[in-house]
């Protein structure tokens, strides 16, 4: 529902504040008068008003200096003067000061009901601006990164802190861990948010694609460049450019781009003009960038222009505890997708969820869920609807006993306990099957 | 007790068929009878020379200090250029979930826009307003809806391209008031 607007009317006249007040209100506004500026000011500390329209020449304060005072609390506040006498000096030093409009009095009925309707659709557009950026803000902070664990706390209190400045920033961390939507999250929640950000995958490019791709090209450079293309730094202008495995660029890469990163300043490939571009740097490996700068494949001096903040997520396995939360996620997330209703996880397969070992992290945990979804019966993820049999699972397992309890349980599970299958499988006889359970203890999971 | 009724009070010389089609359709509207009286005024306490029109505030204060018995509503019918100080003219103004309104036909007239008289499209337009008026006085606010009586209309385009009724949505909100009203009465 539309919320209801309200008028501040400042005017010394009771004949005018009266008019204006039978004149708003049978619109529907809720008015509010005041018979001098100070009273008004008075109103204002304590009520929100959303126009304010002010007689210019009162006794006391006049309409001008209230309108500065009024800006100086509300920048955003909408203040219409209104004046007998009008001149354009006063006029212009209204509208100079901040005023919305400035109108002579009398005014026709019509000018009155436009002004008004103009000043409500710009605070509707102003609202919903507002409440866009909100959601664009919980889109990118609460809903791509997930977790609760210590680990990740500390990773959102360095994404806030990192966010603030325009430092370069390198995250690391195994495949599958998240660390674009790390970067996204830094520049969500920095002040270049409103401006691109730009994504090159460094190492799904050859050296001269990547080349004319970053830098762009001039029309004619090389065969097949039929236009003028804008580079992805030029794009990122005002925003931040995210080069994912950054340590897969050739030598010839990393001085371009170390002079790039020094001069803020490029030129198109083919081209003679210098573009300057004003962007933020974020990179990501899964490579240990430091031992290669010791091994002499990645620039020292790249490294240490890239490498002013070091953000590391942790492997998915060092933080099981939010496991739980990210399953939720998915589930919510894939379940809303293929327009099923919210599905739920036995405790069981959740339990077989935390022992995994997931060399392929987040994005591994996120394709299981997806699959169970899509496999499963739609209500409920069980631990045959799990893709889990392929990998020796418990991470804790040891000794060799502890594997082969493991391994036996698992393919227990597969052929559903059913001794014949399992044995032929194992290849053993049954007799040893039925003797392993013994010794093991073993039994059905999901029962 | 004698059933409430809403009074149409008229300042100066209107052919009695005018008033009575007006007090017509005002009754079929809002649901009450209408009684229609002949108000006596020296309009010139109200004149402001300066501006050559009649201050449609001090009109409205004098037309609430009327009383009339069982009257709910009392609604004031002129033939003179209002205005209130802010605005350089009014139709008519009335207050909002009170007990009295004016209207005036005086801009409602065809002739004093140069084109030729048309009494049908005058009597359409004051049924119009003094209908408009008398909704503000049940607390009617203006209307999104441009064909429905309450839209707010500051030309005589906007008169003439609204309906002479309340719409449904108006309509419910009047029954809600009458209700309310007509407990206070019990």
């Amino acid at each position: 529902m539309a919320k209801k607007i309200s008028i501040l009317i400042v005017d010394d006249e009771e004949s005018v504040r009266d008019s204006l007040f039978n004149w708003f209100i049978e619109d529907g506004y809720r008015v509010e008068c005041a018979e001098h500026a100070k009273k008004a000011l008075t109103l204002l500390e304590s009520d929100q008003f959303d126009i304010i329209l002010a007689d210019i020449k009162m006794p006391g304060m006049d309409g001008l200096e209230m309108l500065r005072r009024i800006k100086s609390i509300n920048a955003e506040a909408i203040v219409i003067i209104m004046t007998a006498f009008a001149t354009v000096d006063t006029a212009v030093k209204a509208l100079k000061d901040g005023a919305y409009d400035y109108v002579t009095k009398p005014f026709d009925p019509d000018d009155l009901t436009h002004l008004i309707r103009n000043a409500t659709k710009q605070i509707a557009l102003e609202d919903e601006n507002d409440n866009l950026k909100k959601k664009v803000n919980i889109l990118e902070n609460v809903e791509d990164l997930i977790g609760n664990s210590e680990a990740m706390k500390d990773l959102f209190r360095e994404v806030e802190s990192v966010a603030q400045t325009s430092a370069s920033v390198i995250i690391s961390g195994e495949s599958g861990t998240g660390k674009e939507l790390v970067a996204r999250a830094i520049h969500a929640n920095s002040t270049r948010r409103f401006f691109p950000f730009v994504s090159v995958h460094c190492g799904a490019l050859t050296e001269s694609l990547l080349e004319s791709e970053l830098f762009g090209h001039e029309k004619g450079a090389f065969t097949g460049a039929m236009y003028n293309r804008k580079g992805r730094f030029e794009m990122a202008d005002s925003g931040s450019i995210f080069l994912d495995e950054i340590a897969t660029i050739s030598s010839k890469m990393q001085i371009e781009l170390l002079r790039v990163l020094e001069s803020k300043t490029f030129v198109r490939v083919g081209g003679n003009k210098e573009i300057s571009s004003d962007f933020r740097v974020i990179c990501a490996t899964n490579k240990d960038l430091k031992g290669m700068v010791q091994k002499g494949t990645f620039r020292e001096d790249l490294y240490y222009r890239l490498n002013v903040v070091n953000i590391h997520i942790p492997p998915l396995r060092d933080r099981i505890s939010d496991i739980p939360l990210l399953v939720d996620y998915f589930i919510n997330k894939y379940c809303t997708s293929m327009n099923k209703p919210p599905a739920s996880i036995d405790a069981s397969a959740l339990k077989r969820l935390q022992e995994f070992n997931y060399p392929g992290n987040i994005r591994e945990l996120e394709n299981m869920i997806e699959r169970a979804i899509v496999v499963g019966d739609g209500k409920r993820i069980t631990l045959k609807d799990l893709p889990l049999e392929k990998t020796i699972v418990n991470n804790s397992t040891e000794s060799l006993d502890d594997f082969e309890k493991a391994f036996i349980q698992q393919i227990l599970q597969k052929y559903s306990w059913n001794i014949s299958r399992a044995a032929k499988a194992l290849k053993v006889d049954r007799v040893t099957l039925y003797h392993k359970i013994r010794k093991y203890d073993l039994k059905p999971l999901d029962q | 007790m004698n059933l409430p009724t809403i009074t149409l009070v008229t300042f100066g010389f209107f052919e009695q068929d005018f008033l009575e089609q007006i007090a017509r359709v005002v009754q079929i509207e809002f649901d009450y009878p209408v009684n229609l009286r002949e108000g006596r005024i020296d309009l010139g306490e109200f004149y402001d020379p300066a501006r050559r029109q009649y201050n449609g505030n001090s009109i409205l204060k004098f037309v609430d200090s009327m009383s009339f018995p069982d009257s709910i509503k009392t609604l004031g019918i002129f033939n003179v250029d209002l205005f209130i100080p802010i605005l350089t003219y009014i139709f008519g103004q009335a207050f909002l979930k009170g007990n009295s309104g004016i209207a005036s036909i005086y801009r409602l007239n065809n002739e004093r826009y140069g084109l030729p008289a048309n009494s049908e499209l005058l009597l359409d337009r004051s049924k119009k307003e003094v209908i408009h008026e008398l909704g503000h006085t049940f607390g009617l606010i203006h209307c999104e809806n441009p064909i429905c009586v309450m839209h707010s209309s500051t030309y005589l385009e906007d008169v003439d391209q609204k309906k002479m009724q309340l719409c449904h949505h108006c309509h419910e909100k009047l029954s809600e008031f009458g209700k309310n009203t007509n407990q206070v009465k019990e």
